[in-house]
C-alpha cells in the first residue's frame, strides 16, 4: 500500500494550487469558484486518506458531508454570479463592493 | 507495483490538471481540466479502498457541479481578455504565498510522520469483510442519521436559495393566464344588439 505521506503531499499541493488560483484569477469569479472546489477536493482527499490508514470509516462519512456542502456552495455561488452578471454585464471581482443594497 | 504506478499516474495527472484549471485562458477549458482533476482524485480514493466516496465524486462533481459550471460559463457572455488583465500582476505575490504555504504544510507533514500517530479507540473500525458501501450506509443511517438529514436540509436550502436568487419576473411579455381564461363568462365577451334598419352597428 502507498504510504500515507504520499497522499498528504498530493493533497497539500492541490490545496496550495487552489489558493494560488484565487490569487491568479482575481478578476474571474468563475475560476475563483473552481479554485475553491479544488481546495475542497484536497480536503476530501486528506479525510479519505486518513480514514483508510487509521482504519476508521468516520473520515469517509465526513468527506461525504464536505461534498454535500461543496455542492450547495457551488449552486449558491453560481446563482449569485448569474444575478451579478445580469445587473452589471461583467464578472470582474474588483467592484463587488458596490453590490450591497 | 501496479498500485504504485497507478498512484503516481493519478497523482501527477491530478496535480497537472489542477495547475491547468487555474492557469487556463478560457474558462471552458478550466472546467474541462477540473473534470479531469476530479476523475483522477476519484482514482486516488479507489486506491485506498473508498469506493463509495470515489463514485460520489464522479457522480456529484462531474455529473452535476461541473456541468453546472459549464452551463454558467457558456450562458454568460464574458470577455476573456479583460478578465486576464491582472494575471501577471498578481502572479509574483501569489506564487510567493503559495510556495510559503506549501512549504509550511510539507514541513508539518514531515514533523508529523517523525512522531507517528496512534489512536486508542476507533468509532467505526473498517471491517474488511464488509463492502465499503454497505459499511457507509450502516453508519450513515444509524450513528450519523441526524447529520445526514441536516445535510439534506443544506441541499434543500441551497436549492430554494438558488431558485429565489435567479428567478425573475419579466415585464412586457404576453403570458397566458389560465385563471382569467376560465373565469371569463359569455356575458363579458358577447352582447346582443338590434340595430335599426339603415344604421351600422356601434362596435
Amino acid at each position: 500500500m502507498i504510504g500515507l505521506t504520499h497522499y498528504l503531499v498530493v493533497a497539500a499541493i492541490l490545496f496550495t494550487m487552489g489558493v494560488l488560483g484565487i490569487f491568479l484569477n482575481r478578476k474571474n469569479l468563475i475560476v475563483i469558484l473552481m479554485a475553491i472546489e479544488l481546495i475542497l477536493l484536497a480536503v476530501n482527499l486528506n479525510l479519505v486518506a486518513f480514514s483508510a490508514y487509521l482504519h476508521d470509516l468516520v473520515g469517509q462519512i465526513f468527506a461525504m458531508f464536505v461534498l454535500t456542502v461543496a455542492a450547495g456552495e457551488a449552486a449558491i455561488g453560481l446563482a449569485i454570479l448569474v444575478i451579478y452578471f445580469r445587473g452589471r454585464g461583467t464578472i470582474a471581482v474588483d467592484d463587488v463592493n458596490r453590490m450591497k443594497g | 507495483m501496479i498500485q504504485a504506478i497507478a498512484f503516481y499516474l493519478f497523482a501527477i495527472v491530478v496535480i497537472g490538471s489542477g495547475a491547468m484549471t487555474i492557469s487556463s485562458r478560457n474558462p471552458v477549458h478550466s472546467v474541462m481540466w477540473l473534470i479531469l482533476a476530479f476523475f483522477n482524485a476519484a482514482g486516488l480514493m479507489v486506491l485506498v479502498g473508498a469506493e463509495f466516496i470515489a463514485m460520489l465524486l464522479v457522480i456529484v462533481y462531474v455529473g452535476a457541479v461541473a456541468v453546472l459550471f459549464l452551463f454558467v460559463v457558456m450562458m454568460l457572455d464574458i470577455e476573456v481578455a479583460q478578465l486576464r488583465a491582472g494575471f501577471a500582476q498578481y502572479a509574483a505575490l501569489g506564487l510567493a504565498l503559495a510556495v510559503a504555504l506549501a512549504a509550511e504544510i510539507l514541513i508539518g507533514i514531515g514533523a508529523w510522520s517523525a512522531g507517528g500517530l496512534k489512536i486508542s479507540q476507533r468509532i467505526a473500525p473498517i471491517d474488511n469483510g464488509v463492502p465499503n458501501i454497505q459499511a457507509m450506509g450502516t453508519l450513515l443511517y444509524t450513528r450519523y442519521l441526524f447529520v445526514f438529514e441536516a445535510a439534506g436540509f443544506v441541499l434543500l436550502v441551497a436549492m430554494i436559495g438558488a431558485i429565489v436568487l435567479t428567478h425573475r419576473q419579466r415585464g412586457g411579455v404576453r403570458a397566458q393566464s389560465p385563471f382569467r381564461q376560465i373565469g371569463r363568462r359569455p356575458g363579458d365577451a358577447t352582447r346582443n344588439v338590434q340595430p335599426p334598419v339603415g344604421q351600422g352597428v356601434q362596435l
